[in-house]
């Protein structure tokens, strides 16, 4: 019964079989009632060998069209340093488990803290954890913490601008923990901030979740935000790209109390949606309420710095029904990711970052324009994603793109006349062009 | 790993001018940033260092060398099933053709990883005996608290609200109460037998109307088979709840025994640990719920599905509970899984069970001379010393389990589960060899005698380890939780 991932020979199994008591491995199951048991093998394929493995996903590969993508909408094609995965992909990293042991394991006590402390300074905000799924949960378990931290009140209030695919979540979390929400209007395409004052005005809302930039791509103006929001004793909920917090007025500089959001626009692979990474920071008066794991820096024995995990009175294994959450993992191997990424990048390099995707954007978004099958959805600022009204069939020119191995944006939820393009560092101009091109013949 | 302390910080080598990144020439020049309004723009400079190529690949490889993983050394952290990691797995999940889709593109550019989607979701149902399965969480967490929504909505769309509570047994992970809350239910807590399985006796009386369902792993987390499964599932759906099964402890059940046979109504697996996919020092990992037939309407949305015509689509359905992720849940994640179920195949798969519960029982005959075992028999994957066996020395667990790593080993799970003052909970998995259990058996023995021996040096391990042992009180009374803690 040889097989390559089991090292037991047949004279092993007899000797081991006999210093546990037993006579064979069906006796070890002699506790599990008969009637229980399977008695079958399981209906799958056979094993397979290393080729043949190799080459079935080969062919399965063949099935799916990658394509030059200009879409966003949550998840962003920015180019992923080579450094990278020769980094994650050391085994001391990859095959290790959450850092219990911290005398084993300050390799990654040591680039979560790196992580907490760039995130931290990316949001402008005090705090960090260390690590939540994606965008949408990580919204989710900051209404959460927010109605936590409000004790009586209830009600959360939701930018319309927000995407969609992170409201639904929201939506879902706030259903079973009892949050009701509450939605701010979207007037322009931005959030209807004369009706956010109002709804504060209640004096009943816990949290207000406004996105930078939008859904629509848009760079909204949330100047005295926050004090309507701390007037009324609400916490202000961030929900930004990381990779845009490298140029844009940052969630700590808006006011804000809580920053929320992907870091998957930190170089991390589309890869169909996962695994990404979503970020919470916060400030040090909030860490009390905050989920998920901290790192923090201490000394060892010999008087030396070291990190553990820390400030663990909060989680689900000391505090069980009582904790700010139920996450007990994280998402730390995305943590290394993305701190490899931005001590790669630097602050230069995140600007130039922005700026190749800024200004390739603005340039697709006014040749769309020039070819007279588009107009402007919204006049306001935007960054590296913009969103154009548009008399084509969305559906026919999703299409003909894909025939030409393009992704030509997505079509908004919101607004089925409107397509959300977006375009990064990795886009030439040639590509761009060809774009347009294909859209002027279709 | 090595063990000589490294210890420094990236922001400590940075120097002014150096650069680590390179970029095409803006074919643009367009300054679109400079024409931002100045009240949108960032005004504050960035910690982020500047720093070299070669600074940042040695500084992280030597953090590394700070690590303990797998392919390391032996790992026995019970309930967390660090079973060998398959390279073949990593490779597969890098594929181009996988990694550049973007999650929103047209269902007929993406066949193949819809395929992909589909067809796990097919053999996990197989494997658990379920009849569908959502790969969409993204963890175990995450997986408890989606199958608790699932538990939820089946009760609201019959309109069955006054069902409020869940039953947990005392000796479950943390994460069952604490999903269970977030979820928004209340937890009544089932207590053990003296043999480590719910008390049916204590069970009986909590049962009612107010019952959405029951929680357990079996085996439980002392390793225990509950036996009396068949009782416990037919009592609690004859209050009308429904069973949930905590995928954590599903390893040693392969091969032999299915959730979906046990009674269990709904469920989650943790790819992470049964289906061999690196658990990344924390993350990223998979938690995949299935429920039975009849429920399959009260899993979240997007869910992959097959046409008539064979191809693979997009169903944003019936909307029953909505969504509990962005998009399709950690698609490279369940990549691994994929190549490690068909590199293992039906005929291997079948063994994984067997031979993790040898393995476990091996370790634990042997080693119940010198700790205490507290629950006699049988155990399945993993067992519980109660510390060790001589209690004069006053060497506790956790010195055993810090003294192990000056030998070269991971400490087994400490303190947990809580039925136990002195708990160490060993899982060897069916991945590790006689030889390596057989060093490690020796080696505990070793502690067990230098605890009567020299119990000081015990005590005060590890003693060759990058760094001894942490403060971790001063870590809480003295915070530092960034870089910019330690310059003010």
């Amino acid at each position: 019964m040889a097989y390559k991932y089991f090292p037991h020979t047949e004279a092993d199994l007899k000797d081991m079989l006999r210093a546990a008591g037993v006579d064979s491995l069906e006796a070890l199951y002699d506790d599990v009632p008969d009637q229980l048991k399977m008695h079958r093998d399981y209906n799958l394929p056979s094993a397979m060998s290393e080729i043949e493995v190799r080459r079935f996903f080969e062919e399965l590969g063949k099935r799916n069209q990658p394509l030059t993508c200009f879409a966003g909408a949550g998840a962003y094609d920015h180019y992923t340093p080579a450094v990278i995965s020769c980094i994650t992909s050391r085994s001391e990293f990859l095959t290790s488990y959450t850092p219990y042991q911290a005398e084993i394991s300050q390799g990654t006590l040591q680039y979560i803290f790196e992580y907490q402390t760039m995130m931290a300074d990316m949001t402008g905000m005090e705090i960090s954890n260390a690590s939540m799924y994606d965008s949408a949960t990580a919204t989710a378990e900051a209404i959460m913490m927010a109605v936590a931290a409000a004790k009586k009140r209830r009600k959360v209030l939701v930018s319309a601008t927000v995407n969609p695919a992170v409201l639904r979540v929201v939506r879902t979390y706030a259903h079973f923990h009892k949050i009701e929400l509450v939605m701010i209007a979207e007037k322009d395409g931005i959030t209807d901030l004369d009706e956010l004052r109002t709804l504060l005005g209640a004096g009943d809302v816990a949290g207000v979740v406004l996105p930078q930039p939008n859904y629509y791509g848009i760079v909204e103006d949330f100047t005295g935000v926050a004090d309507a929001c701390h007037a009324a004793k609400a916490l202000m909920i961030m929900n930004c790209p990381a990779s845009t917090l490298a140029v844009l007025r940052t969630p700590g500089e808006w006011g804000a109390d809580i920053a929320v959001g992907d870091g998957q626009s930190l170089g991390i692979p589309l890869s169909f949606g996962g695994p990404y990474i979503g970020y919470m920071c916060t400030s040090k008066a909030l860490i009390r309420k905050m989920p998920g794991r901290i790192v923090g820096g201490t000394t060892d024995a010999d008087g030396r710095r070291a990190f553990v995990l820390t400030m663990q009175a909060r989680e689900q294994h000391i505090r069980r029904e009582k904790a700010t959450s139920n996450i007990c993992s994280n998402q730390s191997l995305m943590c290394l990711f993305v701190t490899i990424y931005m001590a790669l990048m630097g602050e230069k390099g995140l600007r130039e970052v922005n700026e190749l995707s800024s200004d390739g954007a603005h340039y697709l978004h006014d040749e769309l324009l020039k070819t007279g099958k588009f107009t402007e959805f919204s006049s306001k600022p935007f960054l590296n994603e913009f969103t154009l009204r548009t008399s084509l069939n969305i559906d026919a020119l999703e299409k003909h793109l894909a025939q030409n191995d393009i992704l030509g944006g997505v079509k908004a939820e919101s607004h089925d006349d409107c397509i959300i393009f977006a375009v990064t560092e990795k886009r030439s101009k040639a590509e761009i062009d060809k774009l347009v091109s294909l859209i002027k013949e279709g | 790993m090595n063990n000589r302390y490294y210890g420094r910080l990236i922001f400590e080598l940075s120097k002014s001018g150096r650069t680590s990144y390179s970029l095409p020439a803006n074919e643009f020049k367009s300054n679109s940033l400079d024409k931002l309004p100045s009240a949108l723009v960032r005004k504050s400079k960035t910690i982020l260092p500047e720093v070299d190529e070669l600074t940042v690949v040695r500084h992280y490889t030597n953090m590394s060398n700070n690590n303990f993983g797998v392919d390391t050394g032996f790992y026995p952290l019970g309930s967390c099933t660090m079973k060998y990691n398959p390279k073949i797995n990593d490779e597969i999940s890098a594929l181009p053709q996988f990694t550049a889709l973007h999650p929103l593109q047209p269902a007929y550019t993406v066949q193949g990883a819809l395929e992909v989607y589909y067809n796990v979701q097919q053999s996990l149902a197989e494997i658990a005996g379920m009849s569908e399965f959502t790969l969409n969480p993204y963890a175990g967490a995450h997986g408890e608290l989606t199958g608790l929504m699932t538990i939820k909505t089946y009760h609201e769309r019959r309109g069955d609200t006054k069902r409020t509570k869940i039953i947990v047994p005392n000796s479950a992970h943390g994460t069952n109460p604490a999903s269970a809350a977030v979820c928004g239910f209340e937890i009544v807590e089932v207590k053990s037998t003296a043999d480590g399985t719910v008390d049916v006796a204590d069970l009986k009386p909590l049962l009612n109307d107010e019952i959405a369902g029951m929680m357990m792993t079996n085996p439980n987390t002392l390793g225990i088979f509950e036996k009396e499964i068949p009782e416990i599932a037919a009592l609690v759906h004859a209050c009308g709840g429904l069973m949930y099964y905590d995928g954590a402890n599903l390893n040693p059940m392969l091969g032999v025994c299915r959730p979906g046979d046990m009674g269990f109504d709904v469920m989650h697996i943790n790819l992470h640990k049964t289906f061999s996919t690196p658990h990344g020092g924390g993350g990223p990992g998979s938690g995949p719920v299935g429920v039975r037939k009849g429920l399959e309407q009260y899993l979240p949305v997007p869910h992959v599905k097959k046409d008539a015509d064979g191809h693979f689509f997009v169903d944003f359905g019936n909307n029953a509970l909505g969504s509990i992720s962005q998009f399709f849940g950690n698609f490279a994640v369940v990549l691994r899984a994929y190549a490690y179920l068909l590199t293992l195949g039906k005929e291997n798969i079948k063994m994984v069970g067997p031979l993790s519960v040898l393995n476990a029982n091996y370790v634990k005959e042997q080693l119940k001379s010198h700790y205490l075992l507290p629950i006699q028999g049988l155990c399945k994957h993993e067992f519980v010393f109660d510390g060790l066996l001589d209690k004069s020395t006053g060497v506790t667990t956790l010195d055993v389990a810090k003294r192990l790593l000056d030998y070269g080993f991971h400490a087994p799970t400490i303190y947990f589960p809580l039925l136990f003052h002195e708990a160490m909970m060993i899982e060897p998995t069916e991945n590790e060899s006689k030889d390596t259990l057989d060093e490690f058996i020796a080696t505990l023995k070793t502690v067990a005698e230098e605890a009567i021996s020299d119990p000081d040096m015990v005590k005060s391990a590890p003693h060759s380890t990058p760094v001894r042992r942490l403060d971790d009180v001063k870590a809480v009374k003295e915070p530092h939780f960034t870089f910019k803690d330690y310059l003010q």
